[in-house]
């Protein structure tokens, strides 16, 4: 494929191979990606918060995040867990193999918007994998931005993944990092019960602070009403969302959620935008 | 341009027409009779034509029949409109191959092809509009849709008669052509007034010797079209959308249309404007070779609204109203134009005869009880 091919069609597949697995919890794994195209890799930029089209010969393609750090556009990382058709093809890869890559597609986080703000992360599950590359972000411009909260919340202890990270960015400045797990062992040395709960557990100033919020959607549901009664403007605040997307461009119809194409309009959305469709059944 | 030339061929010197086209290179297609209704399909002479057929359309029925006239474009339409010559049913979009590196990939674009197509409706054309939006005026433009676009000639035929389904004068999209032809024909008796609207089919034309119409004639078109235009029986109220049909969400009347919808996805394949589509992997038996193809999808079928694990819209409750929704509301939202063009397809060919003009105007009148709160959209 020539090059003017693949900047006119946006379904061009560009080949990645796959340098590093790194596995994060028994179905998840982190694939480190480089073009096989050099030039390709060079030209490839993205923001935290996009996604790419995830391609797997002869089987199909998946969104996932990219987990990477945008100032550190010579790394591509995806954390996959394996859950369909394709995400558990991908996991019999290793390094070595070739993946294929589309993208970066959709609207990342407004993180020019964070500046000079606080800013509070409110995470459940995977839905930490998306924050991870805005977190690099600000913390690569720390003076820039205000106090920065993370809170994580999983399911069961072996659900935490980037554990070396939390650990990093807890020991930084101006940063709290409170986890929680619902299930948990006796090993879980942090709070019980659900993200929600953390809430209460950090000092918030609502109007010098931006939420992004990214995970199941029954807990955007129940945590953003209780931010919004603490008195964080529902404009102040971002959710990553998720549907089903299969050409990461708007034109498919799968991904849309009310007047909204989540693939090209978000993932990232302000609150207040989506609030209306959020808890609306069958949309 | 549009409103400047209008020329006048008598009925029986059309094949000129089509000759003109074919010498200019043009593969011609045009209404045909198949298998009890009208299909596109490659026409060589005037006879090809459907002369003396009427079609009757009402809710799940569609018939034609022979009156016995020499009325050439008596037929109005049959279930194809223009969507299938630019949004292919299936479309092949890549080629991959394993190389030493991985894979190597080749798009499969299509190459333009000029396709001149004589009867094409005011509700086609408004179809068409709307997919050129969607495929061309996004932020992506879609390369296979622009190959099949480049080399469309467009020959409309304005309504002069109007089905019990039809409501394009409520939607401001028909009976009469007003853009995006290269020529329109109007069918008066035994004559053809020929308006000019574009320079490709001014270009067509100056290889046939026409007379200039006269004004009486242009006079005589302008009242069968708009005669068509009062005809039209039903109508669709969308003063108030986008935002009524957002308001109706939990109307009763939404368990009552799918009760009756068998999710047969019948309406969005007739939809001119509908563009969902699947993408098929079909990799060779050696696993050496793979191709991938777009085919065309439905917001009714059960896997549209997958995502791991769970269904976003389960019930056909939720798949009816998505459509609708969508379709009449969302639209409008995403691309600052409806999704319906007043064609009335879904109506005839709904198996069942699900109206959507009837069911939006019962879930716009009566027994709401919306509790939700009204969304508040961005340019809306």
């Amino acid at each position: 494929m020539s090059k003017a091919d693949s900047i006119v069609n946006p379904y061009a597949i560009h080949p990645a191979t796959i340098v590093e697995k790194l596995r994060e919890a028994e179905d998840i794994n982190t694939y480190r990606l480089q073009f096989v195209d050099e030039p390709m890799q060079r030209r490839f930029r993205f923001k935290a918060g996009q996604f790419n089209m995830i391609y797997l010969f002869g089987v199909g393609e998946v969104a996932i995040s990219i987990v990477s750090d945008p100032d550190q556009p010579e790394f591509l990382d995806h954390t996959i867990r394996a859950v369909g058709r394709i995400t558990k093809a991908i996991a019999g890869l290793q390094p070595g193999d070739v993946l294929g890559v589309r993208g970066p597609f959709g609207q990342g986080w407004p993180l020019e918007e964070a500046r000079s703000r606080d800013v509070v992360i409110v995470t459940g599950g995977l839905g930490c994998a998306p924050v991870v590359g805005a977190i690099e972000y600000i913390f690569r411009r720390r003076a820039q931005y205000g106090s920065v909260k993370i809170l994580h919340g999983v399911k069961a202890p072996h659900d935490l993944l980037y554990r070396e990270r939390f650990d990093v960015w807890r020991r930084s400045p101006d940063t709290e990092v409170l986890l929680s797990s619902d299930q948990p062992d006796k090993s879980w040395r942090y709070h019980i019960g659900v993200v929600t709960e953390l809430f209460e557990l950090v000092s918030i100033d609502p109007l010098k602070t931006i939420v992004l919020m990214c995970g199941p959607e029954i807990m955007m549901r129940l945590g953003v009403p209780i931010l919004i009664r603490r008195g964080i403007p529902a404009t102040a605040i971002y959710v990553s969302l998720e549907r089903h997307m299969e050409c990461g461009i708007g034109l498919c119809g799968h991904c849309q959620m009310g007047p909204y194409f989540v693939c090209k309009d978000g993932p990232v959305m302000r609150y207040d935008r989506v609030e209306p469709w959020l808890g609306r059944t069958g949309v | 341009m549009a409103d400047d030339i209008h020329k006048v061929l008598p009925t029986c010197h059309l094949q000129r027409l089509l000759d003109a086209l074919s010498a200019k290179g043009y593969r011609v297609v045009g209404p045909t009779v198949r298998d009890g209704s009208v299909v596109w399909e490659p026409i060589r002479f005037v006879s090809d034509l459907p002369i003396g057929w009427r079609d009757h359309q009402e809710p799940a029925r569609y018939r034609l029949e022979q009156t016995g006239s020499q009325d050439i474009f008596g037929v109005v339409h049959g279930p194809q409109s223009l969507k299938p010559f630019v949004f292919a049913p299936r479309e092949p979009l890549l080629k991959i191959e394993r190389t030493k590196d991985g894979f190597a990939t080749r798009p499969m674009t299509p190459q333009p092809e000029k396709v001149a197509v004589i009867g094409a409706r005011a509700c086609d054309l408004a179809g068409l509009a709307v997919q050129d939006r969607i495929f061309l005026n996004d932020a992506y433009r879609d390369p296979y849709y622009a190959a099949r676009r480049e080399g469309l000639f467009l020959i409309a035929v304005n309504c002069t008669r109007a089905l019990s389904t039809c409501f394009c004068a409520s939607m401001e999209t028909g009976p009469r052509a007003k853009t995006g032809f290269d020529l329109a024909l109007t069918e008066v008796d035994d004559r053809l007034l020929i308006q000019v609207g574009s320079e490709a089919g001014r270009h067509v034309l100056e290889g046939i010797s026409l007379s200039p119409a006269s004004d009486e004639l242009i006079g005589e078109g302008a009242t069968c079209i708009d005669t068509c235009a009062r005809s039209q029986v039903r109508r669709l109220d969308h003063a108030r959308l986008p935002q009524a049909l957002y308001d109706a969400h939990e109307h009763p009347r939404w368990d009552d249309v799918a009760g009756r919808c068998l999710a047969c996805t019948n309406c969005t394949m007739v939809c001119p404007t509908c563009f969902c589509h699947t993408v098929e992997e079909t990799p060779d038996l050696s696993h050496q070779q793979t191709a991938q193809a777009r085919l065309w999808d439905s917001c009714f079928t059960q896997e549209h609204g997958y995502i791991h694990g769970k269904n976003i819209r389960p019930t056909i409750k939720d798949r009816y109203r998505m459509w609708l929704t969508h379709k009449l509301a969302s639209w409008i939202d995403q691309f600052g134009m409806s999704g319906c063009v007043g064609c009335g397809r879904c109506i005839t060919w709904c198996p069942v005869g699900i109206d959507l003009t009837e069911e939006l105007s019962a879930l716009l009148t009566s027994g709401s009880r919306s509790s939700v709160t009204s969304p508040q959209v961005e340019g809306s």
